[in-house]
């Protein structure tokens, strides 16, 4: 078949794209870097404050975890444009949206890597004289690790999907790329690229999270439920 | 105009972009999404965990939807000329993410089903295929749920973003917003789409505790809990 005079040629894979366009590709890829980290360092801040004191006071738990539960149901679309009228077109409205996510599955990990550590070692370290705060910090977290490190890559790596939403309001990394890659004329090439760049940003963080529990928390080979 | 007056407005509740129509899409493209997703996942998972095998696909298979991100699904799908821009392009887009969670929960359910209950299901003379139905299915049906509920969950609230490839939707005011630059229809938008995964949320929190059978009660309120973490990435 003889293509007609307007087709234009619009592959889905061209090496040329990226070497011409690698300034792009990586300046989307610095701020998809931030976007990530910065919303899951954040979440973070949060995250642990509120863990403990979810232990702390029992009868925060049901309302704090079922509070998130309804929060993690309300799409980034819809709370990423509720924070806009806030903070503008800048990157605050991506990170603290996304920050919400990551807080939840974080807070979540935390609170069932605690609870999920034996009664009987609890009562053993305690017989052995172990104050509270000792108990937290010696053997309660240490326990719940794995779990909590579980949730912190879980976190992680769904951030990196979802920072591609920012696209919206400007600050959406590779998304901003997929999305006006789309917009010029279904750009193929543009849009495959910086997909498939978000998933390998994506898997980078999973192994070097899983690279980080196995170095720092030898005790954790066993499989940690997720 | 104040999004007070906006909601307020028949205008808004009337004619192709009102309210109802929007919402309708949206419970269709879901639907439809839901629909294709089961008939391609609940076989595989029902045979590969009724042999048991594949865990590591059925594990796995999370993780790597995980790290997808759903805009570049869309916007991929929506630039292939034979699909287009549109409901279509939506609605396999959709299916697409709702696979994972289904195929891991009815996998786990099913592989999970006690070995003397089998055994005791062989010993009664009971062959493969009944096996399947009669015991496996049943006994996995608090975990099969919670996977559709998630998978649902998802994607009506993931059909909001479709509207950016030019599907219908309740997702259509927020990004006819973004580009008329009106920030009343954005938050009214944003607050639709927030409401009505919400609201499948809860109907279908509903739902799942009323087809669990009576029997299994008490062991969903366990399963239910472990499920707690959340498997699917938010949309």
């Amino acid at each position: 078949m003889v293509p007609s005079a307007s087709e234009v040629p619009n592959p889905w894979f061209s090496w040329e794209y990226v070497t011409s366009n690698a300034d792009l590709l990586l300046t989307a890829g610095r701020e998809h870097v931030f976007l990530t980290v910065s919303s899951v360092l954040l979440a973070l801040v949060f995250a642990f404050p509120l863990a403990f004191l979810v232990r702390r006071y029992r009868r925060l738990e049901a309302p704090v975890l079922g509070l998130s539960g309804v929060l993690y149901t309300i799409p980034s679309l819809a709370l990423i444009s509720l924070l806009w009228p806030i903070f503008g077109l800048t990157p605050w409205t991506v990170i603290i949206a996304l920050a919400v996510y990551a807080l939840l599955v974080v807070l979540r990990n935390t609170v069932v890597g605690l609870e999920s550590v034996s009664e009987n070692v609890v009562d053993a370290a305690r017989g052995m004289g172990m104050g509270k705060r000792q108990l937290l910090v010696r053997v309660e977290l240490p326990l719940a690790m794995p779990t909590i490190l579980a949730g912190i890559r879980i976190a992680t790596v769904t951030t990196v999907g979802m920072v591609t939403i920012g696209a919206l309001v400007g600050y959406g990394g590779f998304g901003t790329l997929i999305l006006s890659g789309f917009q010029a004329n279904f750009y193929h090439a543009q849009i495959m690229t910086a997909t498939l760049c978000c998933v390998l940003l994506a898997f980078i963080f999973e192994v070097l999270l899983l690279v980080l529990e196995r170095v720092t928390l030898p005790w954790s080979r066993q499989e940690v439920p997720e | 105009m104040s999004v007070w007056e906006w909601f307020t407005d028949p205008a808004n509740w009337t004619g192709y972009n009102g309210i109802p129509i929007r919402t309708w899409e949206q419970i269709e493209i879901s639907f439809w999404a839901m629909a294709i997703a089961l008939v391609i996942a609940m076989p595989i998972a029902l045979i590969l965990g009724h042999q048991r095998r594949g865990i590591f696909l059925a594990t796995n298979v999370g993780n790597i939807g995980r790290a997808i991100p759903t805009l570049g699904v869309l916007t991929i799908l929506a630039s292939i000329p034979e699909i287009g821009i549109g409901n279509f392009a939506a609605i396999l887009a959709l299916a697409l993410f709702a696979i994972p969670p289904l195929l891991t929960n009815t996998f786990a359910g099913i592989a999970s089903v006690d070995d003397e209950v089998l055994d005791a299901a062989k010993g009664i003379g009971m062959g493969g295929f009944r096996i399947l139905s009669r015991v496996e299915l049943p006994l996995a049906l608090p975990l099969i749920a919670a996977g559709i509920r998630t998978a649902t969950v998802q994607v009506v609230a993931t059909a909001s973003l479709a509207a950016l490839v030019g599907s219908g939707g309740l997702g259509r005011y927020v990004v006819d917003g973004y580009s008329l630059q009106d920030n009343t229809l954005i938050i009214a938008g944003a607050i639709l789409t927030a409401l009505i995964a919400v609201f499948a949320d809860l109907i279908l929190g509903f739902i799942e505790r009323r087809i669990t059978p009576k029997g299994l009660r008490e062991q969903t309120f366990v399963a239910s809990e472990e499920e707690e973490i959340p498997e699917a990435a938010p949309a």
